[in-house]
């Protein structure tokens, strides 16, 4: 598989990063170089293989339903670019 | 009396204890030390205050007569990818610039709480993509070694726990921490000749841990000895409620437990890890490294690692798809950078501050885990990878049938110059090599140092042990170092 | 009695089925949120309950609420679902402002409940509807547009509640089944106590899937119209949303598969902006999650706890001789279910308090606009009432009288007979003086009586029971008015 700059610009527009055509022409044989090499993968028989899931043996533990946290808006909104009434601030959303 | 830079974690701990000075004095002259090594770059942030407040509460406890506590006096430095409650945390990122988080990760905690002190925050590869810390927003760390041959190249530290080694080999604290997610802590250690350890994955905390890689990503100490490495671990792991991938099992003691016999160990030898192009010096560092394994009592056995091979771009695409959803938090709503063009609605926003505040390997991976996961390739890349993942693990089981411990190289080559493989990723995964394998399977693994090469630059041999056996792989870390008698240290010269 | 819905849309082209699939999401009952500490109460002020981990701080890591788990497991016994032992927790990426993460916590690839089914009833009919799977996943948090001229705010409050979300089978062919499955899913939700039901609040909406066909050919495309909160609106999305793609492609369009806004004002849905790549959600395994594994003790615990659910309470009722329609009604919503269990328990007569409960309590709680909950009489106050008319102390219409001053001041029906003399008589002496005098006193009507004119009896009831002040027991004066009117 190998990428060309228009998927580039759709994967980051998927990842949400910016990009220009220029850095998108560049990424391309820097991307392509990778993927070929991971491509290798493909050689390896996995069909007696499941995918992994836990690397060391071990059981989700579940939690008490009891309240530990909250009350804590000033924490919450201590680091944010924009907060007003207690609220985080984004550009208008038209839904 | 001796500089009380020179001395280890054991050695600080233990004169604190006896009187042979105070916790002051030794906060004091590493405090001095960091901020005589501004060239090196090792530290994002310091914090001295904090490294002398420790200190000053071991000195009150030991006049007032109580129990000091199992690291009363030492001063440390910390990752910056480690939360640290009103102390800027950034992952190196101009993302997460100015980010003071209002939390403690429990790793830094239990540490404080054994009584460490901070001397601030250590350089690394930005959200700890890299292996030789050139991805930091916050400029290259610099090793203090340099090569034997008069010249003046800067040298890679090692990645991404860079600052950390840096740090350590250049005596500006006696250990810190470190994380591994494929190797970012041993292979640091490697290229400036000090040890550290990736313990089991689950043995340590990753609550407060800025992600990378969440199924990778393990915490561990680095320090200038195996013993270092042993007390530091002791008070970094345990069991934490808020991790539901932390194991829940006690804390051995690790330094109590420390032994360096290997009688009656087998040390398995991987055949795969023999790859072609390794330098000469590397091999004959193996070599060594199996006598004097042998020296120690050891059986050595020949094993096979039959996926090795695919181990790395296994990683390559694990790695990044966990990483491409982990980093998708940063998006400029809540914390952090935000970038706001004029008349940007929320998406734009988005990809605007994304593209400004992450660094160029952080985009390659985030595009790379992206494609990955997107539709009509996730079972090429991501399925296929976990499978392998799975093959990889079980390689090391067979292992496990014929021998106790794997006994490696660390890294493929000694630490390159800065700028030397930054041009070429591929070039630059490769580094991680012999650290992945045992990344992907969870395995406790450590580096000590073995011994330089011609150009005068320190090599480390790899341990890697079974599940949840640290002690094993201290003690085999242990054998290693004591008949390899590392002692050079880099020439100060910044 | 199963039958194939009849209802059909009338196109210039012929007939049109439509065929219906609901996603419910259904806010599950907990104090805690799904993978954090915070609390869940509604109408808090903004952003109060939000922990580090809601707000995805880096570095902050999910630990799931085990009652979350518990109360889907639950609500799949209660559907006859398969409950798989084995799930995980899957990310779904997408960027949003109302989503910290980046990343919804959901299950795609293996929910911890698969397929279940209803049964609904339509028009007398019963059908039964698919379930294809339950998962458990993160609600997201909420944006307010019209707080400032330039920016919406984000409240974190809601993001982290844990959701259940409840596939349907595209197994539903009118407004009236949608309209029924939700009522049931409704009703069985809040049986099992695994969700408040209040859609007003949010705790349960409806994406609504809605194509059209012609009957017998396939499937065709679907639109998916988003969070609809009432059963009445839902109802509507699937009439309007049929009509609308028959509309388009009687004119030569197609419909495109697309995520529609229902706008109850207009009665219409319109399209949400389409977003090119919106749809690749890069679902993979959450790697801060190990494995959900249940064993046998957990599920023997929620299989234990389930209560008695509509339908079989709906065939006990039936078979202690309440009419199916009553059946019905009682076991609609569960508190109606409980009081009446309660007024069973107290000793009371199937079918005599059904009927009681449906025509006097109903009538009552109407006319004071109360819900059976706040019922001023308890089931064990209702039982004596009637045990009183069961055994011949109160009439009719005793009890009538007597079950309006227990309304009032919420005394016991025993002492209210006792203070105010209300108790029935059957005292046959009493009686028959007094039908001897109603007898003597309308002369022209016993004669017409006796002349043929039965029809008078109702006349001479009315009369001597007046004259004893409502309180003769009706069957006494029944038969011995017909002795003394045969003279
Ligand atoms: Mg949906
Ligand atoms: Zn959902």
């Amino acid at each position: 598989m190998s990428v060309d700059a228009a998927t580039v610009k759709k994967v980051a527009s998927l990842a949400r990063i910016a990009i220009t055509d220029d850095d998108a022409e560049r990424m391309v044989p820097e991307l392509n170089n990778i993927l070929g090499w991971i491509e290798q993968l493909g050689e390896v028989d996995t069909s007696a293989a499941a995918p992994m899931t836990a690397v060391i043996p071990n059981h989700l533990r579940l939690r008490d339903d009891v309240v530990t946290d909250g009350g804590v808006r000033d924490k919450v909104l201590a680091n944010a670019p924009a907060a007003e009434h207690g609220f985080f601030g984004v550009p208008k959303v038209i839904e | 009396m001796a500089d009380v830079t020179d001395l280890g974690v054991r050695e600080i701990r233990d004169g604190v204890r006896d009187g042979s000075f105070s916790a002051i004095e030794v906060a004091e002259a590493f405090t001095a030390r960091v901020a005589a090594a501004k060239q090196l770059n090792a530290f994002i942030v310091e914090t001295p205050d904090h490294a002398l407040a420790a200190a000053r509460e071991a000195d009150r406890a030991k006049a007032a007569g109580e129990e000091l506590k199992p690291l009363a006096g030492v001063p440390i430095g910390m990752k910056d990818l480690f939360c640290t409650k009103g102390v800027q945390t950034t992952a190196a990122s101009h993302m997460l610039e100015g980010f003071v988080p209002e939390y403690e990760s429990t790793v830094s905690q239990k540490l404080w709480d054994a009584g460490a002190g901070m001397l601030g925050k250590l350089n690394l590869d930005q959200f700890a993509m890299g292996s030789s810390n050139e991805t930091s927003y916050f400029g290259n760390v610099l090793s203090p070694w340099r090569r034997n041959d008069g010249g003046n190249a800067p040298l890679a530290p090692g990645g991404s726990s860079g600052g950390s080694s840096s740090a350590i080999a250049a005596r500006l604290c006696p250990a810190a921490t470190g994380t591994d997610t494929g190797g970012s802590i041993r292979q640091p250690a490697a290229f400036t000749g000090i040890s550290g350890i990736k313990p089991t994955y689950g043995r340590c905390s990753r609550w407060g841990v800025v992600a990378f890689a969440s199924s990778l990503d393990q915490a561990g100490p680095m320090a200038r000895d195996v013993t270092d490495c042993a007390i530091m671990l002791e008070a970094m792991a345990g069991f934490d409620a808020k991790d539901a991938t932390s194991l829940k099992l006690d804390v051995p003691h690790w330094e109590k437990g420390l032994n360096p016999s290997l009688a009656g160990k087998r040390i398995g030898i991987p055949r795969e890890y023999r790859v072609d192009g390794m330098p000469e010096e590397i091999e004959a560092l193996w070599a060594q490294g199996i006598e004097w394994a042998k020296d120690a009592g050891a059986e050595i056995v020949e094993v096979s690692l039959p996926h090795t091979k695919y181990a790395l771009p296994a990683y390559y695409i694990i790695a990044p798809a966990e990483a491409s959803s982990n980093l998708a938090r940063y998006d400029g709503v809540r914390y952090g950078l935000r970038d706001l063009p004029e008349g940007a609605n929320l998406q734009a926003m988005y990809a605007a501050t994304r593209a400004a505040g992450f660094g160029d390997e952080v985009k390659r991976r985030i595009l790379i885990g992206t494609y990955v996961l997107s539709a009509g390739f996730y079972d090429a890349y991501f399925t296929q990878a976990s499978k392998v993942r799975t093959l990889i693990a079980r390689d090391f089981e067979n292992a496990w049938e014929n021998c106790d411990l794997l006994l490696t190289p660390t890294a493929p080559s000694s630490a390159f110059a800065l700028g030397e493989k930054s041009a070429d990723p591929l070039a630059m995964y490769l580094n991680d090599v012999f650290t992945v394998p045992s990344s992907l399977a969870g395995l406790p693994a450590m580096s000590v140092p073995g011994g330089l090469d011609k150009a005068g630059l320190p090599l480390g041999l790899q341990i890697i042990g079974k599940p949840l056996d640290e002690q094993g792989v201290l003690n085999a870390g242990l054998a290693l170092e004591q008949r390899a008698g590392f002692v050079a240290r880099a020439d100060q010269w910044w | 009695m199963m039958t194939e819905s009849t209802y059909r849309i009338q196109g210039q082209t012929g007939e049109w089925e439509v065929v219906i699939g609901l996603e419910v999401h259904a806010q599950v009952t907990s104090n805690s949120k799904l993978f954090s500490g915070a609390p869940t109460a509604f109408g808090a002020e903004p952003n109060t309950q939000v922990s580090l981990v809601d707000a995805a701080m880096p570095g902050m890591l999910p630990v799931p609420n085990r009652e979350c788990i518990r109360q889907a497991v639950r609500t799949g016994m209660a559907i006859d679902a398969h409950i798989n032992k084995w799930s995980r927790f899957d990310r779904k990426n997408y960027f949003y402002a109302d989503l910290p993460q980046g990343y919804q916590i959901s299950q795609l690839y293996h929910p911890l409940v698969g397929e279940g089914q209803l049964e609904v009833e339509v028009d007398g009919n019963t059908k039964t509807v698919g379930v294809e799977r339950i998962h458990v996943e993160q609600d997201a948090g909420k944006l307010m547009h019209d707080q400032h001229p330039t920016m919406s705010y984000v409240d974190l409050n809601r993001s982290g509640v844990a959701l259940m979300e409840i596939v349907s089978r595209p197994d539903m062919r009118s407004p009236a089944e949608a309209g029924a499955y939700l009522t049931k899913l409704r009703s069985i939700l809040r049986y099992v106590g695994s969700c408040d039901g209040n859609m007003d609040q949010g705790s349960m909406r409806a994406d609504v899937n809605v194509s059209v066909r012609k009957p017998g050919d396939e499937f065709g495309t679907r639109t998916e119209t988003k969070n609809v909160n009432s059963v009445r609106f839902v109802m509507a999305v699937v009439e309007q949303e049929a009509l609308r793609q028959v509309e388009v492609i009687e004119g030569g369009g197609t419909i495109v598969q697309e995520t529609r806004l229902y706008d109850p004002d207009k009665n219409t849905t319109r399209s949400m902006r389409s977003k090119e790549d919106a749809q690749d959600y890069r679902y993979f395994p959450d790697p801060d999650l190990l494995p959900l594994e249940l064993d046998d003790a957990f599920l023997d615990e929620c299989r234990a706890s389930l209560p008695e659910l509509p339908d079989a309470k709906r065939a006990r009722y039936e078979a202690a001789g309440v009419t199916p329609y009553n059946a019905g009604v009682l076991t609609a919503e569960v508190e109606t279910a409980r009081w009446f269990d309660a007024l069973l328990d107290a000793g009371a007569d199937g079918k005599q308090a059904s009927n009681w409960v449906a025509s006097e309590l109903f009538g009552a709680l109407n006319r004071l606009d109360k819900d059976i909950a706040q019922s001023p009489v308890s089931p064990t106050q209702a039982a004596e009432l009637l045990a009183l008319v069961a055994d011949g102390t109160l009439s009719g219409s005793l009890a009538k009288q007597v079950f309006e001053v227990m309304l009032e001041t919420g005394e016991d029906p025993a002492k209210i007979v006792e203070d105010r003399g209300l108790k029935q008589t059957s005292d046959t002496g009493a009686i028959e003086a007094v039908i001897a005098e109603v007898l003597a006193k309308n002369p022209n009507q016993l004669e017409q009586y006796r002349g043929g004119k039965e029809a008078l009896f109702g006349f001479f009831v009315g009369q001597t029971m007046k004259a004893m002040g409502g309180k003769a027991n009706p069957g006494v004066v029944n038969d011995l008015l017909k002795k003394a009117l045969a003279g």
